[in-house]
């Protein structure tokens, strides 16, 4: 893990400097930024919007576990209880975890990975980001004027009867994220089969495509679900048509299957560009093409298609016959063997590779380990016996969040670190990201594994107040939610300090394949000089090899 | 290899075809991946369009499985003599969106202008008719929530029941179908607003000229899209207003 044992290879410091012409400096003042085109620019407004959901949401997640610190409610009242833990699954789930890679490191890198200069419809790119912030500003509306306390699934008949918050604020807001959301997927699609370069057929694309491509079809395919779903609590609540009511003939059971009907093709929504990066990085840092190439494509793919037909399983104990249950059940499982195709082929990927330790990879290790995790528990939900006992306690919050933030945002963090030499042109400090990386980790497995024990035992999620004897644990945990705090804070800051003060990072830092790393650091507004010919495969290091020795004797 | 020749003559069009048009956009190699990748996204964005109704259709589906006589009872208040004559005005409003964009392919402008007026003023009829539809509904107290109505409701002869006052308990059942009735034709009705917006600018923008010098590409994707609106009814008049109507 010494300098010797890296493939971090950074221009001579003394003479390098950043490009004089590229996609940050081509053209000056903040109207040129909010009304840009330019798919890279799109990536950064979303990620910094996309961090500053991030921390809201994270503050909520904070004081949830500050309360559960003790067995007695004492910092908050029941019902702001109830409100901080809806809008930290709103906020986290609509306007952090959906857009988080596909909107930042998806919007920066498909059409470049593509050899394209843009997203097919680069308008639409930028609508995409207002509607996310419309619908942002509809969500923090709610939550200043008194907050929304549904839980982020909008219940019915508890949001449409029975409370007297802002749910109808939250679920418009939700409704145009989700809007925002589709345009991303539909430009991702279009661009994918359009704008690919001369030569980048499908099989030589990197495999970051291919998962969010099928992120895209399921974005494309589920949110408008979603919206229907909501518009219908919306007229229900507001003027009192019945389909949901069973005053009225309406079912409330209708409006589970439509609302998981998206919420969990969602949830792979979420995972599947995370395992996109992955892919990239597992393959940068053990120099070899990702093992299986073709089964880990079409996994991605599978995993889009199974994932529409696993909705009923979050309703097992909702009143579904026993014949669906058993089916979704069954349907459950099978959705795990894409998983672990994918997670073997890493697995096998690193098998004698030339493996190096800079901080994506730990970060992709972190993903490897706590999704497996998150996965496996996942497999357990899914049998319907063990269901019935698990449902709705904190194993569920354990099982989930091993998958989403264990999984999708240790797969951010992973990205962030490996493109950001990309995107800005600069290196972060390698020792304190190491640090940050590692104390996420530990700080992850302290906050969550212990919540598998108390959801074992029988606490229930969504409660404030707990028997004392579950204290030991949930002491543990919030003491590792300050831990994973840090560890996110840490990036904020170098990465920060990094925009100024960082080391130039050259083109290729990382001496990485994809077509993004063989332009310039940060990219012209245009991507490429001229339209690159794609000869070689996705992962191809003697291509690499060949062309490196090639430009130093054309140079020497 | 008359292919290789024909696509290297259609290309140099192309890149002629790049100097002359303004509305190539940059990112775009050609004028043609432009125009596919344009008609490509219109097929996903309907695609998404029928899964937003798809949610709709479900619930309408299973209702009506569960309540067949309720859902035929409220059904019959609909008047199939207005239901029928929006049909035609909304094929008949899909016909000149049609030939608009005839017109804008063979760069008639004053065609072109004339069937979007008509296809926007058949789309404000279809509005107008739906309003008087709406209207009676509102009178009837058929609009479900508090007021809702239940008297009028007869048992459909269909399904062998005597033709009496319906129970109260499938009379309220109705109240289904109608929040159905409104979200669906309700939602439908949102498009077309929405369609008649753009069909305010787009003949704007014909008029003045945008469309006259082979730039087809909105027309054409704005008619898939009417189209869609149009299909989405030719599925809603038969499902709301006319199955199983009358005795078997």
């Amino acid at each position: 893990m010494s300098a010797t044992h890296t493939i971090l290879n950074l221009p001579d410091q003394s003479t390098a400097a950043l490009p004089k012409k590229n996609y940050i400096n081509a053209e000056d003042g903040i109207l040129s930024w909010l009304l840009t085109g330019d798919h890279k620019r799109i990536a950064i407004l979303y990620l910094i919007s996309i961090t500053f959901f991030f921390f809201i949401g994270g503050a909520f997640a904070g004081l949830i576990r500050l309360e559960l610190l003790t067995p007695q409610p004492d910092l908050v009242a029941s019902d702001t209880y109830n409100k901080l833990f809806s809008m930290h699954g709103i906020v986290m789930i609509f306007l952090f975890l959906v857009p988080s890679v596909p909107a930042t490191l998806g919007n920066f890198l498909v059409p470049i990975m593509l050899g394209a200069k843009d997203l097919a419809f680069p308008k639409i790119n930028l609508l995409s980001w207002y509607l996310y912030w419309i619908g942002g500003l509809f969500t923090l509306a709610a939550l200043v004027l008194g907050g929304v306390d549904t839980g982020w699934t909008f219940t019915t008949p508890l949001s449409t009867h029975y409370l007297n918050t802002h749910v109808v604020t939250a679920a418009t807001g939700v409704f145009i994220i989700g809007f925002s959301s589709i345009f991303t997927g539909l430009n991702f699609i279009v661009t994918v089969h359009r704008m690919r370069a001369p030569g980048m057929t499908w099989f030589r694309m990197p495999l970051f495509i291919w998962s969010n491509y099928a992120a895209s079809i399921l974005m494309v395919l589920g949110t408008p679900v979603l919206a229907i779903t909501l518009v219908l609590v919306a007229l229900e609540r507001t003027i009192g048509i019945g389909v949901f009511d069973p005053n009225k003939g309406g079912d409330p059971l209708l409006f589970q299957h439509l609302f998981w009907f998206y919420s969990h093709p969602a949830v792979y929504i979420m995972i599947l560009p995370g395992m996109g990066v992955i892919s990239e990085v597992i393959s940068t840092f053990s120099r070899k093409r990702v093992f299986g190439y073709t089964a880990v494509a079409f996994s991605s793919v599978a995993i889009a298609l199974f994932g529409f037909f696993v909705w009923a399983h979050h309703m097992f104990i909702m009143g579904v016959s026993n014949y669906s249950a058993l089916v979704f059940s069954l349907l459950t499982m099978l959705v795990a063997v894409p998983s672990a195709i994918k997670i073997f082929n890493w697995a096998f990927t690193l098998q004698k590779g030339s493996i190096t330790f800079e901080t994506p990879m730990l970060y992709a290790f972190g993903f490897m380990g706590l999704f497996t995790i998150g996965g496996m528990t996942g497999v357990f939900l899914g049998a319907l016996g063990m269901d019935i006992h698990l449902t709705e306690t904190y194993f569920i919050v354990a099982h989930f969040h091993f998958v989403m933030v264990g999984g999708m945002l240790m797969a951010f963090l992973a990205g962030i670190h490996f493109w950001w030499p990309k995107m800005t042109g600069r290196m972060y400090s390698e020792s304190l990201s190491k640090l940050a990386a590692i104390t996420t980790f530990i700080g992850f497995n302290l906050t969550f594994l212990p919540q598998f024990i108390l959801g074992y035992l029988g606490m229930p999620r969504r409660y404030h107040s707990y028997p004392a004897e579950f204290q030991v644990l949930n002491v543990l945990s919030t003491a590792g939610a300050t831990v994973l705090g840090v560890g996110y804070m840490l990036p904020l800051l170098y990465l920060a300090w990094s925009l100024k003060y960082g080391a130039i990072a050259g083109n290729n830092p990382w001496q990485a394949t994809g077509l993004e790393w063989q332009i310039q650091s940060p990219p012209l507004t245009e991507n490429f000089i001229e339209t690159p010919i794609v000869d070689h495969e996705a992962y191809d290091y003697e291509w690499l090899a060949h062309k490196t020795e090639h430009e130093v004797t054309t140079v020497g | 290899m008359d292919n290789t020749i024909v696509a290297t003559q259609s290309h140099e069009a192309e890149e002629h075809a790049h100097v002359a048009l303004p509305q190539h956009r940059h990112h775009f190699e050609t004028e043609q991946q432009q125009r596919e990748a344009g008609t490509f996204g219109m097929w996903l964005f309907l695609l998404t369009e029928i899964m937003f109704f798809g949610g709709l259709f479900f619930a309408y589906l299973l209702y009506r499985n569960w309540y067949p006589a309720a859902f035929v009872g409220a059904s019959n208040q609909l008047s199939i003599p207005l239901g029928a004559f929006n049909t035609a005005v909304l094929i008949g409003s899909g016909f000149f969106m049609a030939m608009g964009v005839w017109a804008a392919e063979v760069k008639k402008k004053g065609l072109l202008v004339l069937f979007l007026a008509v296809t926007t003023l058949l789309g404000l009829v279809f509005l107008g008719v739906k309003y008087v539809e709406y209207h009676e509904k509102w009178e009837k107290h058929h609009i479900p929530g508090e007021h809702f109505d239940v008297s009028e409701f007869i048992n459909p002869q269909a399904y062998g029941l005597k033709e009496e006052p319906m129970s109260p308990d499938m009379a309220q059942k109705t109240q289904v179908f109608f929040s159905l009735y409104f979200a669906m034709t309700g939602m439908h009705a949102l498009h077309m607003i929405i369609g008649i917006c753009l069909l305010f600018w787009l003949t704007w923008r014909a008029h003045r000229g945008d469309f006259s010098s082979g730039y087809v590409a909105p027309i054409e994707n704005f008619g898939l899209y009417w189209h869609f609106v149009d299909i989405v009814w030719i599925f809603l008049f038969p499902l709301l207003y006319l199955i199983n109507r009358h005795p078997v």
